[in-house]
Order: C-alpha cells, then structure tokens, then sequence
C-alpha cells in the first residue's frame, strides 16, 4: 500500500459525483433528488480540497470549498421550500406529477 | 500508515454511503446514509488538512442541511411508509449510464499526470501554514534559539491551522502569498468581494424560502363561497 496520492481522493470525488448524477436521474421523489445534488456538490469539494493539498494552488482551494457549501445550504432551503409549495399544490412528492407547468 | 488506515476506511464509508443513496427507495434511509456518505467526506477534509473546512461541513451539512431534508421528509410524506418506486428498466438504465460515467471519469483520471500540470503554476510558498506558525513563535512565549526544534514545530504545525489564513483570505488580506515572497507576486487578492456577495446572497435566499414555503391560509368568505 503506497502513500495517499491526490489520484486516491479524486477517485472518491468520481464515485461521489456519480452517485450524485445517478441519484439525480432515477429517483422520482423531489427530496431523493436535493440528495443527489447534495452528493455532486460534495464530490466537487472533494475534488477542490485535494488539489489544495497535493498542488501549490494553497488556500485557495478550500476557499472555493467554503463558497460551495454556502452554496448549496442555500440551494437547499430555496428548493425545499419549492418543494412544500409542490406538496401544497399536487398532495405528492412525485415529481412525475408535475407536468402542467402552472400554479 | 495510520493516515492510509484511516484514508481508506473514510474513503470506502463515503462511496459506500453515496451508492447505498441510490440503492434505497426509503427516503429516510437516504437521509442516514446521505449522514454517513457527508460525515465521512468531512473526515476526509480533516485527513487533508483542511480542519476549518471539515468542521464547517460537519456543522453546515451534517448538522444543518440533512436536518432540513429531514424536515421535508416530513412535511411531505402522505403515509407512514411511502415510497415512490422506480421501474426497473430505469434502474438499469441508470446503472448502466452511471458505469459508464464512472469509466470515463476514472480513465481519464488516470491518464493526467498531476504533477507536470502541478509544476505549471505560477510559483507558490510550498509551505504557507508555516509562516503564521513562525511568526507566532517569533513574538510569542517560546524564547528564541534552537532552530532546529523550531523547525521540527514548524513541521508539526503545517497540519491544518487554517482558521486565520481562511478569515484573513475572506477579509481580503492573503498572509500565505503575501508575507513570504515579499511582494514578489504583487499583492494577491483575497476574497472579501465574493465573501460580500455571498452574504447577500445567502441572506437574499433565505428571505426568499421564508416567502415561498409560507403557510397559504384558504380565504373563506362569507359572501362568496364558490370562489376561495
């Protein structure tokens, strides 16, 4: 087993991304997908934060990591509430059943 | 070695993690596994050496976020066990595009070699964690001489210590770039207009959730009982 090398940490960044994608394109439930972006936001950070440590790039890596969490706390209080507001509207959660595209 | 231990314990929980996501159909399932998928990442970040930035995942993500996906859960399930299944057929279809994805992404991984792009970069401090760590000891209590043991110190101070270096950088100041080179680069922006911008940004957001997922109370008037 040799050192930890930055090609280690962007594997997991792959896998994490991925999952993410998959995760985004089979779930019908709304919140399963805010998982699934969840999941791609943090393969990216992974991605930053090793690239931080392993390249002279220095802080800035992880600065874009801060940003990005922000980001996507963020992301997900605005498409929760879209979500309740779909809820309100169709009684499910399914996003198959919204496909009127008014109220 | 421990670091390798503990690298591919935390490195298999969070693939683990994220594919046991897509494999579940109960929501509140993936929430736990989304916990253990972010937990794990977030000790990825603290084997990096970025202790800030894993402590704020673990507060922000795993405390704040999941919580607020759970909330949803809640707030939208019409039964105690709903599930809302996926066909098959789009379960292997999925599968099958997501392999393919993950190929492409390994494969080509895989063929750059990092550290020639590495060399390409303008020049940085190989070592910036060290120079908060010196100049702390230069004023600070540990009275001077015996460069070696400050050596060693300054070795055993570049894991993480990255709390003032993040605030400095967000108020726009950069000690890593600045201070060792001796301007040699100019003075490196930091980030306190995208820090701004994102504080709107965030506030702007959060006022705009609190509008769009108000309760809508149903106008029943005495007059007009058809409309409402």
């Amino acid at each position: 087993m040799g050192e930890v090398g930055l090609n280690a940490y962007l594997m997991v960044g792959a896998v994490l991304f991925v999952c993410g994608v998959v995760c985004m394109a089979t779930k019908r439930n709304g919140i399963g997908i805010l998982m699934g972006v969840e999941l791609v936001l943090n393969g990216a950070n992974v991605n930053f934060v090793a690239f931080s440590r392993y390249t002279p790039l220095g802080l800035d890596g992880q600065t874009t990591a801060l940003f990005v969490v922000v980001l996507a706390a963020a992301e997900a209080a605005v498409a929760l509430a879209i979500a309740l507001n779909f809820y309100n509207n169709h009684l499910t959660i399914d996003v198959d059943s919204g496909n009127e595209l008014h109220g | 070695m421990i670091e390798q231990l503990l690298f591919w314990v935390f490195a298999v929980l969070a693939c683990g993690g994220a594919i046991a996501v897509v494999a579940t159909q109960n929501v509140v399932r993936m929430a736990f596994w989304l916990v253990v998928s972010l937990g794990s990442v977030a000790a990825l970040f603290f084997l990096l050496q970025a202790d800030f930035l894993g402590a704020a995942q673990l507060l922000i993500y795993v405390g704040g976020t999941v919580v607020l996906l759970v909330f949803g859960v809640m707030l939208t399930a019409s039964g105690p066990y709903t599930q809302i299944r996926t066909s098959p057929a789009e379960v292997i279809v999925g599968a099958a595009v997501g392999m393919l994805l993950l190929f492409v992404l390994v494969s080509s991984i895989g063929k750059v070699d990092w550290d020639e792009i590495a060399d390409r970069l303008p020049a940085t401090p190989a070592a910036p964690v060290n120079v908060d760590a010196a100049q702390w000891q230069k004023a600070g209590d540990q009275p001077a001489g015996s460069s070696a043991s400050q050596v060693a110190l300054g070795v055993q101070e570049q894991q993480g210590r990255t709390v003032r270096q993040l605030g400095l950088s967000f108020l726009g100041l950069r000690p890593d770039r600045n201070l060792v080179e001796g301007g040699a680069h100019g003075l490196a922006p930091g980030y306190l207009l995208p820090f701004e911008i994102i504080s709107i940004h965030l506030l702007v957001v959060l006022i705009g959730a609190a509008y769009l997922a108000r309760a809508k109370r149903r106008v029943v008037s005495e007059e007009s009982p058809e409309l409402s």
